[in-house]
């Protein structure tokens, strides 16, 4: 962490729903329901302008839930949100995406028929020749995409799909598809990007460049939100880490707060009281967090059915 | 049997008048199909809206063709709101029972007894092809050898304008499929949700791509009537729109030749089978109880479904499509 990172956050409380010095993203009350299941349930929150911000939380949290609603992929029971100013709630996804608020998915949307350059092309904003009746006419959109797959040809090299620029998606890997994806993504050139799981399958030797990637977005200017399980990752470069649990946002500071946070520590392992991690430091049971994170989280999910079918109580409300 | 003459035949089926409207027809439905994934089983609606669109007001009311003929383009970018606007934003599945639906009723409506005093009934509308008539450099009426064929010269006259049309028309989808539009397309095909991610406005590129495919399909109506010189609600039956589809996936879904070459080998095969059929059936080379002379007509369509079928198993690019697209798992 650098030492202006820990000035942003200096007079930030570490709470849910912590009031930001400059905001980029604020939430209220945004709550979504499958039938009897509340997925998302979040009172406020807030992501700072400029900063990577981790969101993590057990399988099942309403992680991917909560992303899907902040970005008009999904309709909310209730809630407001606003992006950068603009009160975004309710607009349809393609317009939260050209407002700068670009996200990716957990699971992974490669276009398969497409070649990898053109997956790349496609991101771009404003290429006249997407236009129905320019389209026909070559010479009036072949200067911009000139300059596009320049730019996408940068953002390839940059994230290693140089030598697959020619095959179709379809081909790529899994982990390969991820890195697209991203790399897809900021050839919108976004304000914020908001990245469900970017390590997900990415290579250990990718990884740490990966990381260096992100670091770099905030250089650039960008905001950062990502969803991960990865407790290292997040340790690694997340300014400030989001808690869920259980569709509600449970804890927020920085990394090395949050792995102390006792709520935090029940929420990842609440079946698992009888492991005694008080006798682990922070380090250790977060180690051990990241490590079982997966395992657990069948469980937690099991739980929460039995929540919803009334048969026991929430872990996480105590 | 006379082989040269079922040959002969086969060949001029293939690219016959009609076959170029068809051919029209399946480029429509392969800017909805094949490019942009959108499931319309309804293209014979389309069809149907372009041919009576012209027929009507020229011959039940004697308008000059420069007036009906943006009336084609009206009617059917109407027609394309109607079933586009409330099912584009629903899943891909609403849309094609929608259109076979909403083809189905178009269909219907012309062929009923109570309109017959707009749309002529099950009698059809006729007398609306004099702009072609006095357009054709050829005698209407005098005969023309093509090969062993003798056509008169209207229909050799509509050959031409049917495939004249169709090259305009795959020279204009080409121009759009290279173009970033026609990668949106694509994309939504492929996956319309990352597309949205990424900014574009799925729902209006749907919708121009409804139209667009409607459009040609409604021209590819116009040139059907037109070439029999009569505008029947027989032609725009579901057959129409399932020919298509076997048409564009004979030639290879999503490209521009596709439907080009899938009409051709289509009727070729089709009218070959049948020919042969009917040949060998009437000198009592197939046993009776296998084909007689009754039902070979019904065979040639068993026998090219299961040539499709083959297809689809052994080709699922289409017999000139890219072997790369189907190394990987689409979905
Ligand atoms: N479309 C849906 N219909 C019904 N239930 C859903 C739907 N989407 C999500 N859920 C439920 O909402 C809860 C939250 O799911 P979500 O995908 O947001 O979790 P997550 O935090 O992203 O988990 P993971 O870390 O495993 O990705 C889960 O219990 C899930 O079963
Ligand atoms: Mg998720």
């Amino acid at each position: 962490m650098s030492v202006d990172t820990t000035s942003v956050f200096a007079g930030v409380t570490p709470e849910p729903g912590a009031a930001k010095p400059d905001p980029i993203l604020v939430a209220d009350s945004v709550r979504r329901q499958f039938g009897g299941l509340v997925a998302v349930d979040v009172i406020h929150a807030e992501i700072q302008r400029n900063q990577i911000t981790a969101l993590i939380g057990p399988n099942g949290a309403g992680k991917t839930t909560f992303f899907n609603l902040l970005t008009g992929f999904d309709e909310p029971d209730g809630g407001t949100w606003t992006f950068d100013g603009h009160s975004v709630g309710g607009t349809s996804a393609y317009k939260v995406a050209r407002l700068g608020m670009v996200r990716t998915f957990q699971l992974t949307k490669s276009l398969a028929r497409l070649s990898v350059l053109e997956n790349m092309r496609l991101g771009a904003g404003s290429q006249r020749g997407e236009r129905l009746f320019a389209g026909p006419f070559r010479w009036l959109w072949r200067g911009q995409e000139q300059d596009i797959t320049e730019r996408a040809d940068e953002l390839l090299a940059r994230f290693r799909l140089d030598q697959m620029r020619d095959e179709f998606a379809g081909n790529l890997s899994g982990g390969q598809r991820k890195l697209l994806e991203m790399a897809r993504a900021l050839m919108t050139d976004p304000t914020l990007i908001m990245l469900d799981e970017p390590m997900a399958g990415v290579n250990p030797a990718l990884k740490q460049s990966l990381l260096d990637h992100i670091k770099q977005l905030k250089d650039e200017g960008r905001t950062v939100l990502f969803v991960e399980h990865d407790m290292d990752m997040v340790h690694e470069i997340s300014d400030w880490v989001l808690v869920m649990a259980e569709g509600r946002l449970i804890a927020e500071g920085t990394a090395a707060q949050i792995s102390g946070n006792q709520q935090v520590i029940d929420a990842y392992l609440g079946a698992h009281h009888d492991v005694d991690l008080g006798a682990m430091d922070d380090q250790e049971a977060m180690e051990k967090l990241g490590l079982d994170a997966d395992d657990l989280g069948v469980e937690a999910l099991a739980h929460i059915g039995e929540t919803a079918r009334g048969v026991g109580e929430p872990e996480g409300s105590a | 049997m006379n082989w040269s003459l079922i040959v002969w035949n086969a060949l001029y089926t293939g690219i016959n008048a009609a076959a170029a409207g068809y051919c029209l027809v399946a480029s429509g439905l392969n800017v909805h199909v094949g490019y942009t994934g959108l499931l319309n089983f309804g293209q014979a609606g389309f069809a149907a809206v372009g041919a009576y669109a012209f027929a009507i007001p020229v011959a039940t009311y004697g308008w000059e063709w420069y007036w009906a003929l943006p009336l084609v383009f009206v009617a059917s970018i109407l027609f394309a709101l109607l079933l586009g606007l409330p099912t584009l934003r629903l899943r891909a599945d609403y849309l094609a029972i929608v259109t076979i639906a909403a083809a189905e009723i178009v269909r219907f409506f012309l062929n009923s007894v109570r309109f017959t005093w707009l749309t002529g009934g099950s009698d059809g509308r006729n007398q609306f092809t004099g702009f072609f008539q006095d357009l054709n450099p050829l005698e209407n009426n005098a005969r023309y050898k093509l090969g062993a064929q003798s056509i008169d010269g209207y229909r050799l006259f509509m050959l031409f304008v049917g495939w004249g049309l169709v090259a305009l028309i795959a020279l204009l989808v080409w121009a759009l499929m290279r173009s970033p539009w026609g990668r949106v397309l694509k994309s939504i095909r492929e996956d319309e949700d990352a597309a949205r991610a990424l900014g574009k406005n799925v729902l209006m590129f749907k919708m121009q791509s409804l139209i667009l495919g409607g459009l040609i399909g409604s021209l590819g109506g116009l040139i059907l009537s037109s070439q029999q010189q009569s505008a029947q609600s027989g032609q725009f039956a579901t057959t129409l729109t399932f020919f298509c589809f076997t048409i564009i996936v004979l030639g290879g879904l999503g490209r521009v030749k596709g439907p080009i070459v899938g009409t051709i080998i289509f009727f070729f095969l089709i009218q070959l089978i049948d020919n042969t059929l009917e040949q060998a059936t009437r000198r009592d080379k197939i046993p009776e109880w296998l084909v007689d002379q009754n039902n070979y007509g019904q065979i040639k369509f068993v026998v090219a479904g299961l040539a499709l079928a083959a297809l689809v198993v052994f080709r699922p690019q289409g017999i000139f499509g890219d072997r790369r697209e189907q190394v990987f798992d689409v979905r």
